[in-house]
């Protein structure tokens, strides 16, 4: 009877090695697919017994805080935000019932406190119960609050622009740090957790106050773009300051006839005088003399054509530059010489988001190089640790500090003699360049004004961009020009 | 070194494992503060202990690996549910030392394990009224539509777990009578062998018995347990291989017939086929179950560590105590233990408790091939199969190999009825090995062993 009894012992062994295969395979191979499984709620689960880190600003303010529910030996953590719908965006939020968006979807990992593998067994052993870091960000809670309030009362105010929203971020340009961005209307994050509340907020006729139009909004950026199109004009080296063409109005641009703003006309004028007074038909002989490629490349070196490198979740920025009737963004074939000033048609509309202007501004004061835009000032563990810092990177080298100085030089004028004349920053002396854009027949006068500047113009501490859905008849440095101002004077006390 | 001293110092990794595992939960979990976790350990190690003295004096030559392993899966068992809910520790570790008394009774009144043959009918029988008792009014108590225990006043009892260790020296004895019929005067008609319909009567009757517990105590897993067991003795006896494939096909036309007339089995069956869509009750039990081994990877998440009590505003409101109510993990303590081990200990957890088993499974066989005589051979295979069929229907349905059907994890699962029958198992197999392992030429008798049956 024995070879039996040792081929049982076989059949057994090949038992147990397919309860070890089955094992390994739900523990290892399949381990991912079962994680991701809409029916498992464990990772969910997990993440709410963990104390979610602190969000605070730069001045000390907090902006989201976790607190236990339910007490006990297990609690899970509920987030709380004391400054209610002023950080709606851009720090967004974070429920176990609607998921996570905004900063705190891009700082989830160090919010959540993932650690890596030693650290974790290092915490286990002394007997640390898992805790988020905490997140100070760039952003500064006085400015913020200025920059939405200068908003909704532009809004307010302004004919026209009732029930529409409004963007506006400030950037410290040697840095990138974003010192303000607020984008009206705006929303409460504690109310998202109701369903109902969440459902009503996600409906067209609320205005879409989830929506954070410094990023994810592209609009026609009207004469601020103009900015770019002479620092590429001028770090090209195919124009000077004193460049002189003809400022007449109307120009046959793109085959079609363009107009001055109000058809204002002006004689053969340099380009310092075309950027002081925001002449369309200069500036469309600039974008056509320039040609696309040369327009292309320089507005990829301003950011334009990628998402800005904020860190901040991927669907809630859009890129900028000339999009097509199908919603891409396009490289030729389009009306260069409109792009050139912010505007476009059906093969090639200029769009930029309000970051990005600012970013165009901060580039110009920085002397022409690009910092990557951050929200985080410093991330500190549990115990104080400062576990990460911001430090300054360049994204691209726009153009030469000589051309900035120009631009800064010519951008003073606006402020000083053209089309800013009447805003102020405190007495110090600031640079700027207003944008009015058209929206849709010109002949029904509804415009997105635009106005984008850095103060002070010979130190700039701050760069900024503000800008309203629309207006009746208005212009861009009435309606944004004081908003921008206002932020500006308050990261400069 | 002699046997029993081989034995003591294999119970050495068991006071490890008790000692670094009921400190490694009490790390975790600072709230079980206390000397209390500790006296479990030095409680079980005494226990222990105490096995290993009463072997050393009755059972001088018995297999000195057998009881260490079985003691090593008692220490996994109660550091796992010291790390499920503390309380469920200590009645383990209270039953453990009932366990412990009656494998010394079990030891002390058979005394000579081949008078079982004696009164294998009157054994036979006794196994399936027990399992019957299931089913009277007033003792019954099913479960999950399964009746599996009987209920006497506060205590209950899962009848199975004994009716398999009669059900096997029953089958054991039988076939040593029989076995020369079966296999020799079978006839060969057509390629098939056919054996003599007269002596095969009594096994049809255990296939029977068997298709009868699947109807009328719907016991997947005992049934497939008892039929197993009876397929390798069947086996091992008559070496045939073809009764164990014709014994295979009449199980599963058995089963599919079952599988159509009770929903209970059927649902089973539906659930382990496709448990993300299957609605029956129980598909969210293996669903949770491969989850909880998802999050176990390769080394696990920590023993202790990983999610089983839902915590504050997840946790239902209910007025059982954990871990029957309040568990992301239905049952982590009994069916689901296997489960919570590798969400802890990842794939090399689970892998080593599967090979303690297969390392209890070669020691057992090694009885079988080392006894000297027919029914010693078929019993210790018998017993050992039994046990480790055991743990493979209940790992196997956890881990989705098999449907899931509800009998312990041997020494593992929480557990009165299991634990002891496990014990009284080990006991008939550490007799058999005595008797196997004893030179054949008896030592001087000295005054140690002059107490030792003849």
């Amino acid at each position: 009877m024995n070879a039996p009894i040792v081929r049982l012992y076989g059949l057994l062994l090949l038992l147990f090695a397919a309860l070890v295969g089955f094992t390994s395979y739900w523990a290892v191979f399949d381990s991912t697919n079962l994680k991701d499984n809409p029916e498992n709620r464990r990772p969910l689960i997990v993440e709410q017994t963990v104390k979610r880190g602190t969000i605070k600003t730069a001045d000390g303010v907090t902006v989201a805080q976790s607190f236990p529910q339910g007490g006990g030996k297990h609690p899970v953590y509920v987030r709380r935000y004391s400054q209610g719908s002023l950080f709606g965006n851009p720090v967004g939020y974070s429920f176990v019932q609607v998921g996570q968006t905004g900063i705190e979807r891009s700082e989830n990992a160090e919010l959540a406190g993932e650690r890596n593998e030693f650290t974790s067994i290092l915490d286990q052993l002394r007997g640390v119960p898992q805790e988020g870091d905490n997140v100070t960000l760039t952003v500064d809670a006085g400015a913020q609050q200025v920059a939405t309030q200068a908003l909704q009362q532009a809004i307010a105010s302004t004919p026209g622009a009732a029930g529409s929203g409004g963007a506006v971020v400030a950037l410290d340009p040697s840095t990138g740090a974003v010192k303000a961005m607020a984008s009206v209307p705006g929303y409460d994050p504690n109310s998202v957790k109701d369903s109902n509340v969440f459902k009503q907020l996600n409906k067209k006729s609320s205005g879409a106050p989830l929506l954070n139009r410094a990023t994810q909004s592209v609009y026609p950026p009207g004469s601020t773009m103009k900015v770019v199109t002479a620092a590429a004009a001028l770090d090209s080296g195919q124009f000077t300051p004193d460049s002189v063409l003809s400022g007449r109005s109307p120009q046959t641009i793109g085959g079609f006839p363009l107009s001055n703003a109000g058809g204002e006309q002006f004689g053969d004028i340099d380009m310092r005088t075309a950027l002081t007074h925001s002449v369309n038909t200069y500036f469309g002989q600039v974008g056509e003399q320039l040609g696309t490629d040369t327009m292309v490349k320089y507005m990829k070196r301003f950011g334009f054509y990628a998402d800005p490198e904020l860190d901040y979740p991927d669907d809630q920025m859009a890129p900028s530059g000339p999009y097509n009737s199908g919603g891409h963004l396009v490289t030729s074939g389009f009306d260069v010489g409109r792009v050139a000033i912010g505007q476009g048609g059906a093969e090639g509309q200029d769009l930029a988001t309000p970051l990005q202007m600012a970013e165009v501004a901060a580039t110009v004061a920085n002397g022409g190089k690009l910092m990557r835009p951050t929200f985080v000032e410093q991330v500190t563990d549990p115990d104080g640790r400062v576990t990460h810092k911001l430090s300054p990177k360049v994204a691209s080298t726009a153009i030469s500090p000589g051309t900035a100085a120009e631009l800064t030089s010519m951008m003073t004028d606006v402020v000083n003699e053209g089309t800013a004349v009447g805003l102020s920053v405190d007495g110090v002396t600031f640079a700027g360049k207003t944008g009015t854009a058209e929206i849709g027949d010109p002949a029904n006068g509804i415009n997105q004004p635009w106005f984008i500047a850095f103060a002070p113009a010979a130190d700039p501490q701050v760069a900024v961009a503000a800008t309203i859905e629309r207006c009746q008849g208005c212009f861009g440095a009435e309606v944004a020009g004081p908003v921008a101002t206002q932020v500006m004077e308050s990261l400069l006390k | 070194m002699s046997a029993r001293n081989r034995e003591l110092l294999a119970l050495i990794p068991v006071a490890l494992l008790v000692t670094g595992g009921f400190t490694a939960v009490f790390i975790v979990e600072s709230s079980k503060i206390g000397d209390l976790s500790l006296i479990y350990g030095g409680y079980f190690l005494a226990v222990c202990l105490a096995v290993h003295l009463f072997i050393r004096a009755r059972l001088p030559y018995a297999d000195p690996y057998l009881f260490p392993l079985c003691a090593l899966l008692a220490a996994i068992g109660l550091v796992m549910l010291f790390r499920i809910n503390d309380s469920l520790a200590l009645k383990q570790a209270s039953i453990f030392v009932a366990g412990a008394v009656l494998l010394a009774l079990t030891i002390l009144l058979v005394r000579d394990y081949h008078a079982l043959e004696r009164y294998r009918y009157l054994i036979a029988t006794a196994g399936i009224l027990l399992l019957l008792a299931t089913r009277v009014p007033g003792l019954r108590a099913p479960v999950n539509g399964a009746y599996l225990n009987i209920n006497l006043g506060p205590l209950s009892f899962q009848p199975a777990e004994v009716s398999k260790i009669c059900i096997v020296i029953f089958l054991a004895s039988y076939l040593h009578e029989k076995r020369e019929l079966l296999a020799v005067a079978a006839r060969r008609v057509a390629g098939l062998t056919i054996p003599p319909l007269k002596h095969f009567g009594p096994l049809l009757v255990v296939w029977g018995a068997s298709m009868l517990m699947l109807f009328y105590i719907a016991d997947v897993g005992s049934s497939v347990m008892f039929f197993g067991a009876f397929l390798a003795l069947l086996y091992v006896a008559t070496a045939r291989f073809s009764y164990v494939v014709a014994g295979l096909a009449l199980f599963f036309v058995g089963a599919v017939l079952m599988e159509h007339l009770i929903p209970h089995i059927g649902d089973r069956v539906d659930i382990w086929l496709d448990p993300w869509h299957s609605k029956a009750v129980g598909a969210g039990q293996i669903q949770q179950s491969l989850f909880a081994q998802a999050d176990g990877g390769l080394f696990g998440q920590g023993l202790g560590e990983s999610l089983l009590k839902l915590p504050g505003p997840f946790a239902p409101h209910c007025a059982q105590p954990f871990p029957d109510c309040g568990s992301i993990l239905p049952a982590p303590h009994t069916d689901e233990i296997y489960a919570v081990i590798v969400s802890d200990l990842g794939v090399f957890g689970g892998a080593g408790v599967v090979a303690v088993y297969a390392l209890i499974a070669a020691r057992g066989l090694k009885i079988a091939v080392m006894a000297r005589d027919g029914f010693s051979k078929l019993l210790a295979a018998g017993l050992t199969a039994v046990f480790a069929l055991q743990a493979v229907v209940i790992i196997g349905g956890v881990v989705r190999f098999i449907p899931l059907t509800g009998v312990t994890l041997p020494f593992v699962s929480f557990g009165g009825s299991s634990v002891i029958a496990n014990m009284i198992l080990l006991g008939l197999l550490l007799m058999i090995s005595n008797d196997a392992r004893r030179p054949r030429q008896a030592p001087e008798p000295d005054q140690e062993l002059e107490a030792l049956p003849a």
